[in-house]
């Protein structure tokens, strides 16, 4: 900051706190940013609006980590696979795929998208519309964990285990991580569920909505990326 | 000053202040009582691992020495008073992941961290208090499994020749595959490495919540005027910490939970085929890859040491200036030079590796960005010696723990410039040499960090001054002591001493490696060096114990510094700032402006024009 004098220099609670001032997104596009003040109820102030905003940037802040996880974990396929780098020898026999897999990636494509319905619904205030949609993401939820336990007993039932070679190894490793990682969505989303019909989402519970759908879009690329990387580079 | 305040909008504070005791003091939501645990935490874990360096330097001095007391304290792993060669790896082992995880990465950032950040920042508390909470628990929950290693391995009545341990055996770094095979790779390597594993997979996920916690508060929490220019450089040191540990802790994560299903589910991540092991073929696994290990373990491993040493930094930036009554030489080159070592931190993991089979043209790209955090890491240096010049400098405890940390900044730090190169690491590499360099910059001078950090915030933290001819006595018995231990380490380790070995030359019986034999007196001087040392430690612990039952009371102010943590009382109410919000109008280190009536400005202290050191 240039030499100024600062008596009354009004700085803002955090980053992308400020009215009109583009989210962690840059930009903007997909209405992620907080409200700006035309949007705040009565008697709201800068820091009412930190509150919530703490959410936005830690769930940003949690993702990189998820992140690099999957990045480590990438790493090590990487070299399990490629002959270059001492990998891909005789063990290397990948799996076929369980055919329920597509569907499961249909399903979490789809939830989504109604994740997004969900949340624009109740941005225009559309309450049932809300109601329903984000109560159907979270079924959609369940139903891709269901299927990522059917397509593993459908490869225990053909006799593939995690040690049985690296492939299946990482088949395992990487389902059940995302997996666990999906479940804390679905229990995310189960809750902001309950307080859809249990009670009106006020003005700050919509930030549960948000973080969760931000949360719930990262996990579906996320299974997007793993499933090409298991079964598209093998 | 502390009146310049203006009534906080709204709910004063998130969560009331408890009133049961469990709430309060254990499971508590209250940054200062966590950073409080953390630095218990980090305390009672700096003396188990410091016992542990004891014995070593007790085997090292007097190999195959008989001691008394050893058959009282280990009657399984040292049943004739003897260290064992596996018994002397398991002690470094958990001398290594203690002193590195549980104290390095523990007491500067969550326990200083903790306290003082949200403080500094004019916040009533970290951005998710239940979250920190969860994340101290789940670091003491990682301590009581890592401590469990001790116990595992009992002693067989049945088979006296049968070696026992106190723990794993494969060092702090954990190489695969001798990690992933279990107990057939040597005793402790079979429940002693699950549990090594599970501590560290655990204090993962711990350090993850506080990193996630700590960027969102200095994000996000920043009292109004608080710009990022008016920050502490503390806040600005843990800031870049938690960022390299978010980033760093994912990979161990990755690598521990690869390692844990090597061992428990037969999968073959880093285990290659038909190893032999201890007279035995292992047929089980193949096609792993135990350089992946190395890989994964040390682009982790790299950050880890400025997570270590990055919150000393910011400390001795902070204190150089409060106890020279000046403000800090080059602020913003200061913030700049500590994203960029974060920065460079994260791709220079393969100079570890230099010996692990790797291609020579990535050794030079390496070894280039090695000697690259040079830069950073000098103008850190030369603007220290430029904040401290000309200033009127007080000698307090804090501040010859900061000078000190300077000291051994420089002086751990040059050999990182010889190691850093190819060809020269070759002959050195697990040699006393690295063992020296690495001790002097990443574990005492962070840990001087910690010393200058105590001293300083004693006041604040517990309300009593600390005793300052103990203070001083306790800094130049360490300052001396730690040059005496780690510098000869530097000649032994040029003279060829081999790291991790039990004993390197036994006068008495004539074994081992006779190059070394001229070495025993210089090896028994560390030794000794190491005893005293040990025991100053003493003094320091007295002086915590006294200045708390009977130390002087603390004013608010009383090391007349500017910080927002010297305008509340001390300790500090639960929310800080008593239900007001600070207003800040300066930058952190105006010390001795002209025409101020005092010679330090309070960062609340309005209507000054801003000036900066840069």
């Amino acid at each position: 900051m240039p030499t100024t004098l600062t008596t009354d220099v009004q700085i803002k609670p955090g980053i992308g706190a400020g009215p009109g001032k583009p989210g962690p997104g840059g930009g903007d596009p997909f209405g992620f940013s907080p409200p700006g003040p035309k949007d705040w109820p009565p008697g709201w102030t800068q820091d009412d609006a930190a509150e919530p905003q703490k959410y936005r940037i830690g769930i940003w802040v949690g993702l990189a980590s998820i992140l690099m996880l999957f990045i480590a974990l990438t790493s090590a396929y990487i070299v399990r696979r490629v002959p270059a780098l001492g990998g891909g020898q005789e063990d290397w026999q990948p799996i076929d795929m369980p055919p329920v897999l597509w569907v499961n990636t249909g399903l979490l494509l789809v939830s989504s998208v109604s994740i997004e319905l969900a949340r624009r619904a109740l941005k225009r205030n559309e309450y049932a519309f809300f109601q329903k949609w984000i109560a159907l993401t979270t079924l959609f939820g369940i139903a891709f964990l269901v299927g990522q336990v059917m397509a593993w007993r459908q490869l225990v039932a053909q006799g593939i285990f995690i040690n049985s070679h690296p492939h299946s190894s990482f088949f395992y490793l990487l389902t059940s991580l995302h997996g666990i990682h999906l479940l804390g969505g679905v229990f995310a989303l189960s809750y902001v569920t309950v307080a859809a019909f249990r009670m009106r989402i006020g003005f700050k519970r919509r930030t549960a909505v948000d973080v969760t759908a931000i949360y719930w879009h990262f996990m579906d690329g996320l299974w997007i990326y793993l499933f090409g990387l298991l079964f598209f580079f093998r | 000053m502390a009146d310049v305040v203006h009534p906080v909008h709204g709910e004063v504070h998130r969560h009331p202040a408890p009133t049961g005791f469990i709430r309060k003091y254990v499971f508590s939501t209250d940054h200062k009582v966590i950073g409080i645990q953390y630095w218990s935490l980090a305390l009672f874990a700096v003396f188990i691992g410091m016992a542990l360096s004891l014995l070593m330097r007790l085997q090292l001095g007097w190999p195959g020495q008989e001691w008394g007391f050893l058959k009282t304290l280990f009657p399984n792993a040292a049943p004739n008073g003897t260290v064992s060669g596996e018994l002397y790896l398991s002690l470094l082992t958990m001398h290594g992941t203690i002193m590195v995880f549980f104290v390095l990465t523990t007491a500067p950032q969550g326990g200083f961290g903790n306290y003082f950040l949200p403080i500094q920042i004019g916040a009533d508390d970290m951005a998710f208090p239940v979250l920190n909470m969860l994340s101290f628990w789940i670091t003491f929950l990682a301590l009581l499994v890592l401590l469990s290693a001790f116990f595992v391995n009992y002693f067989n009545p049945d088979d006296l020749n049968m070696v026992n341990v106190i723990g794993p055996i494969g060092g702090w770094t954990g190489y695969a595959p001798l990690s992933a095979l279990g107990e057939k790779a040597g005793p402790g390597q079979g429940t002693g490495v699950i549990l090594w594993i599970t501590s560290i997979a655990l204090f993962c996920v711990a350090s993850l919540l506080g990193a996630l916690n700590f960027i969102t508060t200095m994000l996000n929490m920043r009292a109004k005027g608080m710009s990022l220019m008016r920050l502490p450089l503390t806040c600005w040191a843990w800031f870049t910490t938690a960022i390299l540990a978010l980033l760093s802790f994912p990979v161990l994560l990755a690598a521990g939970i690869l390692l844990l299903l090597d061992h428990l589910a037969g999968t073959s991540f880093f285990i290659p085929g038909n190893e032999y092991v201890s007279g035995q073929l292992v047929k089980e696994h193949s096609g792993g890859s135990p350089i992946l290990w190395q890989h994964l373990f040390w682009f982790f491993g790299h950050p880890e040491v400025y997570i270590a040493i990055l919150p000393g930094m910011g400390l001795t930036s902070h204190l150089l200036a409060t106890f020279s009554r000046k403000p800090v030489f080059g602020y913003r080159a200061m913030v700049y030079a500590l994203f960029a070592i974060g920065l460079l931190g994260f791709f220079v993991w393969g100079h570890h590796m230099f010996i692990s089979g790797m291609s020579p043209y990535s050794a030079i790209a390496f070894s280039l960005v090695t000697l690259t955090i040079g830069v950073p890491s000098a103008i850190k240096t030369f603007n220290w010696l430029g904040t401290l010049w000309g200033g009127q400098i007080r000698f307090t405890t804090p501040m010859l723990f900061a000078i000190g940390f300077v000291s051994l900044f420089v002086s751990g730090g040059i050999t990182g410039l010889f190691l850093g190169q190819t060809s020269i690491d070759l002959p050195l590499h697990d040699t006393y040499f690295v063992v020296g360099h690495f001790h002097l910059i990443m574990g005492v001078a962070a840990i001087f960090g910690m010393f200058a950090g105590t001293y300083f915030w004693f006041p604040k933290m517990f309300g009593k001054m600390m005793n300052e001819g103990m203070g001083k006595l306790h800094f130049f018995i360490t300052f001396i002591g730690v040059n005496a231990i780690f510098v000869p380490m530097h000649i032994m380790g040029m003279a060829g001493a081999t790291r991790r070995y039990s004993f390197h030359f036994n006068p008495i019986t004539g074994e081992g490696l006779h190059y070394l034999s001229n070495m025993t007196p210089l090896t028994r001087f560390v030794s000794y060096a190491a005893f005293i040392t040990i025991a100053g430690q003493l003094i320091f612990l007295v002086n915590l114990v006294w200045s708390w039952a009977k130390g002087r009371k603390a004013t608010d102010n009383p090391w007349e510094a500017t910080s927002l943590e010297w305008i509340i009382p001390s300790p500090p109410p639960h929310d800080n700032f008593a239900g007001i919000q600070p207003v800040v109008y300066r930058g952190p280190y105006e010390f001795s402006v002209p025409g101020a009536p005092e010679d330090y400005s309070m960062q609340t202290e309005p209507g000054a024009a801003e000036v900066h050191g840069d």
